[in-house]
């Protein structure tokens, strides 16, 4: 196990490489989606508070 | 009806010739680049070394930097002025071809800006220390490279005139797509400065200019209708 | 008249499912379903290729482990000029036939393609510490890369800046365009001037036989990256069309249903 995390003495330069990927990827598909969600509240929110201004007027 | 008879080559000529006249009418304007260009290089002693093996390997770089540097500086000049009193609303609804017509500004800048750069250039030269022939190559290198940086330089002020700040933008778009035309003209130089044949280096110059020259109007003109709707 | 108004018919039909691809509602809904089992798969894939690559795989015999790196950088430096290609032929496609959601796929490829092109840099440059003693070697593919990353940042500098989002798509497409046009040149200069100023000091991976037990991974990864790189655009491609689509009908019955 420790021989596989040294990566026969590479371990900064493998484990950084494939960190920095694997962080960048997993923030840019979760942001994505978290964006998705807020739009969706958020464009519903305008379209009620709009048929709540209709209706009282 | 004087209009319908204007052919197309006369138009593009009346449109340099009104250009070169604004251009002499404010000469201070003309003089910036170059001015640019002369302090921008001989800060590099200053800064790197006065050593005169070391100028002599970086100066064909350098003086292809200041160039491309001074070029960019002046490139707003091509459309703007003529986008802010409304000219280029003309311009795009001419009968002329606009292409063409974005053709003969071209080259009425490049008259204004790129000519004097050349002219100058062999002063920087003997201060980078290069060496009689690389002199001469660096001025054949720049009149045919520099053609191409404002063929170019077109379409990105053509993009970007319609926005009021574009000073950083207009480099971040132009700067990648001038890699080419920097390798091949320091590289002509470099050449020559070490006794080689820089003929390759200038005639693979002289077609990047060609092919900036069949394509670049074209892709300013479309730019420019984009920015003036 | 009528063989003439059958033809316009059958040729109608045949189009049909090509018109979907000009409709944002239709294009939506595709993007909604897909996104997530494209992004499974990919995922999938990677545990896949991850195990193969960093367990199965033997070191090499000159680079030892540090090889692995490839697994993520060659797919990185695929994907990085792929997405060019497709962002400026989608670009493209918008600019002539006028098509939103061409503009639209332009408009989120951009960012990805900013991503994996820093990704294939960084990568490369912490491969090649180990493997040329810097971290940052003046090499053909390594500069053609950056000025990749240039190319995409003045792209999305460029449709940040405008702020009509029609005439901003449009001006950067005819960017994107010019982009695609030099890219080619860029390689070729870029190559050229490599091989005058370093020769061939630098060994590339030119080896006639490389061992199946590190293609397999590479190839696994390769094809997770290209669903990762589809499942990310669909994902985006939502949000894009949610927001630029905002006051229409489809979008109210989404966001109410």
């Amino acid at each position: 196990m420790a021989e596989f995390f040294n990566m026969g003495g590479y371990a900064f330069f493998v484990w950084t490489s494939y960190a920095v990927v694997a962080v960048l990827f997993t923030y840019q598909f979760l942001s994505s989606r978290a964006q998705h969600k807020k739009l969706i509240s958020q464009l519903g929110a305008e379209a009620e508070h709009k048929i709540g201004r209709t209706n009282k007027s | 009806m004087n209009d319908q008879t204007v052919s197309t080559m006369s138009a593009m000529m009346a449109l340099v010739r009104r250009d070169l006249i604004i251009a002499m009418r404010e000469r201070g304007d003309m003089l910036q680049p170059v001015l640019f260009f002369i302090i921008v290089v001989s800060l590099f002693p200053l800064s790197v070394t006065p050593d005169k093996t070391l100028l002599m390997q970086a100066g064909p770089g350098i003086i292809w930097v200041a160039a491309l540097l001074a070029t960019l500086l002046a490139l707003d000049g091509i459309f703007r002025p003529d986008h802010e009193d409304g000219t280029l609303e003309q311009l795009v609804l001419s009968p002329h071809p606009l292409s063409l017509l974005v053709l003969a500004k071209t080259l009425a800048h490049w008259l204004v800006t790129g000519l004097p750069l050349i002219i100058i250039s062999p002063l920087l030269g003997m201060l980078m220390q290069l060496s009689g022939d690389a002199i001469i190559v660096l001025c054949g290198a720049l009149i045919l490279g520099t053609p191409a940086l404002s063929l170019i330089g077109a379409v990105g002020v053509g993009l970007t005139v319609g926005i009021r700040k574009s000073g950083v933008l207009l480099s971040l778009v132009i700067l990648p797509l001038y890699v080419p035309v920097l390798i091949f003209g320091a590289g002509a130089v470099q050449a020559a400065m070490v006794s080689l044949d820089p003929q390759p280096h200038l005639l693979l110059l002289a077609s990047f200019s060609l092919f900036s020259l069949a394509f670049c109007p074209l892709a300013s003109a479309t730019a420019l209708k984009i920015s003036v709707n | 008249m009528t063989t003439e108004s059958l033809n316009t018919s059958g040729r109608g039909k045949k189009w049909l499912w090509f018109h979907r691809f000009g409709s944002p509602a239709w294009v939506y809904g595709f993007a909604n379903r897909w996104a997530m089992p494209i992004g499974i798969v990919a995922l999938l894939l990677f545990v896949v290729g991850l195990y193969q690559g960093l367990i199965v795989a033997p070191p090499d015999y000159q680079m030892g482990d540090s090889y692995r790196i490839i697994f993520i950088h060659v797919p990185s430096a695929w994907l990085s000029m792929f997405s060019y290609f497709v962002m400026a032929a989608s670009a493209g496609i918008g600019l002539v036939w006028h098509i939103k959601v061409s503009d639209l796929v332009a408009r989120s490829i951009a960012p990805l393609g900013a991503m994996f092109t820093f990704c294939a840099l960084v990568t490369g440059s912490l491969w090649g510490k180990p493997t040329w003693g810097t971290y940052w070697v003046w090499d053909a593919r390594l500069t053609s890369e950056l000025v990749l990353l240039f190319l995409f940042i003045g792209y999305i500098a460029l449709s940040n800046a405008i702020e009509d989002r029609r005439t901003a798509s449009r001006a950067s497409a005819v960017l994107a365009l010019v982009g695609v046009i030099n890219l080619p040149i860029i390689h070729f200069s870029v190559e050229w001037w490599n091989t005058l100023h370093q020769g061939s000091t630098v060994t590339k991976l030119g080896r006639p036989s490389i061992d199946t037990r590190m293609l397999i991974p590479l190839l696994i990864m390769f094809v997770a990256f290209n669903f990762y790189f589809l499942s990310a655009v669909l994902n985006r491609l939502r949000c894009e069309l949610l927001s630029q689509e905002r006051r229409t009908q489809w979008v109210r019955e989404i966001v109410h249903g």
